[in-house]
């Protein structure tokens, strides 16, 4: 090694010890701070991944919002979906400060290299599947996001402390329909509990695979992006899940399901993880719609993008043709 | 035609206007040209949903016959629809969604501020509150024909095509009858003729900074909607949105 590559070394060493400084005393890692190649392919692997399940995740309840049964329940559909597509915006430009663009990122989902939440991709069937996802899907994001924001990533943690305080109101509007349509007619409260049936499995896939099974999990906890585990977010998940279910007399699709005295926690059966990786990885019931949905979005949307660059292009030249 | 009568066929009519007209603008979320323009059109249908549904509560209030303002959106068929074809036109393209909000949305705005001395305390209140909403998307869609209009060739052409076509709706903005006459007498409403010169002077302005040509004023113009009749799209947009309270009547959701 000679004196310069010395000297790189040294400093590379400086700058390692200074990041690992800062997330040991729990500051957060800043867009202009150094930072490791891998904490910045990772994080933007995760971001975008769950800026991605953002916007996917507005088409299956977005195709309700024409057919939403009252005009209260509308509106409330409509700002949710709204939110989402807000979520999705802030977290692109978090993403953005590691380096990629937002075309790059949307590339990457419309090629299928990028990944996003299995979720998405199973079927609204009836109205119940909207405050069932309210309840269910973004009760799942939020135990998941409250984690993420207090990630070491400044932006990344900013980000879902804002989209924490939305999607508490979303499980809360969710909740609250789940448990009118649990207290109304037969057919609505046979129309609830079939919505449950189809999404519990689903959504408790949604932390991903088992802690003994996750590649990326103990690299993420060691940088602080993650503060919990995978099993440890979906126990939480399923502890206060259950209780809401009984409360409002809905019946969690488990045999297995039982209260553990020992431990304190609610045991629940074996996750078919194969459905997930299938899904995950293209073969769910709606993955080609979905794509084929942002696709023509993306496509048909073209000639907007362009004469908007194509007319911000001309009035440059006119300011510079006036001055 | 008694006050009460009038004014609850003038609510109506401007109920419907939002409620359908926010309906098309909410098939589009989830998928907008970029995601900056899924929230402004989200946004615009919460804003048309959600003065609509005031409308309507108001207007059941008025009508007093024990009916709510989701009776009044989702148990009327097409016949008792009272907006204008203009908005029930199926989304289209960007362009055209544009085009349409733009005509709509000057409109709305010039009506809303000539009904500021309105003499009915709760529609001077709704209108007023609506009004700041409607100046936005009066900005909005304006600034994007200007950008669509002197953008591409392609853009140019597309969002001159969608004026040209609802061009002969735009005739309907301005229909008055006797609930007009009755409410105007009461200093409720205002004559919509009185608007027309400011309206057509806002558009040609904004069509004339795009580079779009001004559409043919003599043509044939569209009328039937506050009347009932109505195009055929409204049919399959009031059968999607009032399928489930039709299904089941005796539910709460």
């Amino acid at each position: 090694m000679n004196f310069n590559e010395k000297s790189a070394f040294m400093e590379e060493q400086a700058r390692l010890d200074e990041f690992n400084r800062k997330l040991e005393a729990g500051e957060k890692i800043e867009p202009k701070d150094w930072m490791p190649e891998r904490f910045r392919k990772q994080l933007i692997r995760m971001m975008s991944q769950h800026a991605h399940s953002e916007i996917v995740g507005m088409l299956p309840e977005g195709n309700w919002i024409t057919r939403a049964p009252s005009l209260r329940r509308k509106l409330i559909l409509l700002a949710k979906v709204q939110d989402e597509a807000g979520h999705g915006l802030y977290l692109y430009s978090g993403t953005e400060t590691l380096g990629v663009s937002r075309e790059q990122l949307i590339e990457d989902l419309h090629s299928g290299r990028a990944k996003y939440a299995n979720i998405f991709n199973y079927p609204t069937l009836t109205w119940a599947d909207i405050p069932i996802i309210g309840w269910l899907v973004d009760g799942a994001a939020i135990v998941n996001q409250t984690m993420l924001a207090k990630s070491s990533y400044g932006p990344y943690a900013r980000a879902n402390l804002r989209i924490c305080k939305e999607e508490s109101f979303h499980k809360k509007q969710g909740y609250e329909a789940v448990a009118l349509l649990a207290n109304g007619t037969p057919e609505q409260k046979k129309m609830v509990q079939d919505a449950v049936d189809r999404w519990w499995w689903p959504t408790l896939m949604m932390f991903g695979p088992h802690d003994s099974n996750s590649p990326n999990s103990s690299e993420l906890i060691n940088w602080k992006v993650k503060t919990k585990t995978n099993d440890e977010l979906r126990q939480s998940f399923v502890d206060r899940t259950v209780e809401e279910a009984h409360a409002v007399g809905l019946t969690i699709p488990d045999p297995d399901l039982k209260f553990n005295e020992e431990i304190g926690h609610w045991d629940f059966g074996p996750i078919d993880f194969d459905e997930l990786y299938r899904v995950v990885n293209g073969d769910g019931p709606c993955n080609k719609e979905r794509l084929d949905a942002r696709r023509s979005a993306w496509d048909n949307g073209a000639w907007v993008r362009d004469a908007a660059s194509e007319y911000a292009r001309k009035q440059k030249l006119r300011t510079i043709k006036a001055s | 035609m008694t006050k009460q009568e009038a004014l609850f066929t003038y609510l109506l009519r401007l109920a419907d206007d939002r409620l359908i007209l926010g309906h098309r603008l909410s098939e589009w979320c989830g998928h907008g040209p970029v995601l900056e323009e899924d929230i402004a059109l989200a946004n615009m249908a919460l804003d048309n949903i959600g003065h609509a549904t005031s409308l309507l509560t108001y207007a059941a209030e008025v009508e007093d016959k024990g009916r709510n303002e989701d009776q009044l959106a989702f148990f009327r068929d097409v016949r008792e629809y009272t907006n204008i074809k203009l908005v029930e036109l199926p989304k289209g393209d960007f362009g055209f969604t544009i085009a349409r909000q733009f005509l709509f949305s000057t409109f709305a705005m010039l009506h809303y501020e000539a009904l500021k001395d309105c003499a009915d305390p709760q529609l001077k209140g709704m209108t007023a509150k609506a009004l700041k909403e409607y100046r936005y998307h009066h900005r909005h869609s304006k600034q994007w024909i200007i950008r669509l209009g002197d953008g591409t060739k392609e853009s140019h052409e597309r969002i001159q095509k969608s004026i040209n076509d609802l061009w002969m709706y735009t005739n309907e903005l301005f229909f008055m009858n006797e609930v007009d006459e009755v409410l105007i007498s009461e200093k409720i409403a205002v004559n919509l003729e009185k608007l027309r010169s400011d309206w057509q002077k806002l558009v040609e302005e904004t069509l004339k900074e795009a580079t779009l040509e001004i559409p043919d004023y003599k043509q044939y113009m569209q009328q039937g909607g506050r009347n009932g009749i109505h195009t055929e799209h409204l049919g399959y947009l009031l059968g999607e949105m009032q399928q489930l309270p039709r299904m089941y009547p005796e539910a709460q959701w």
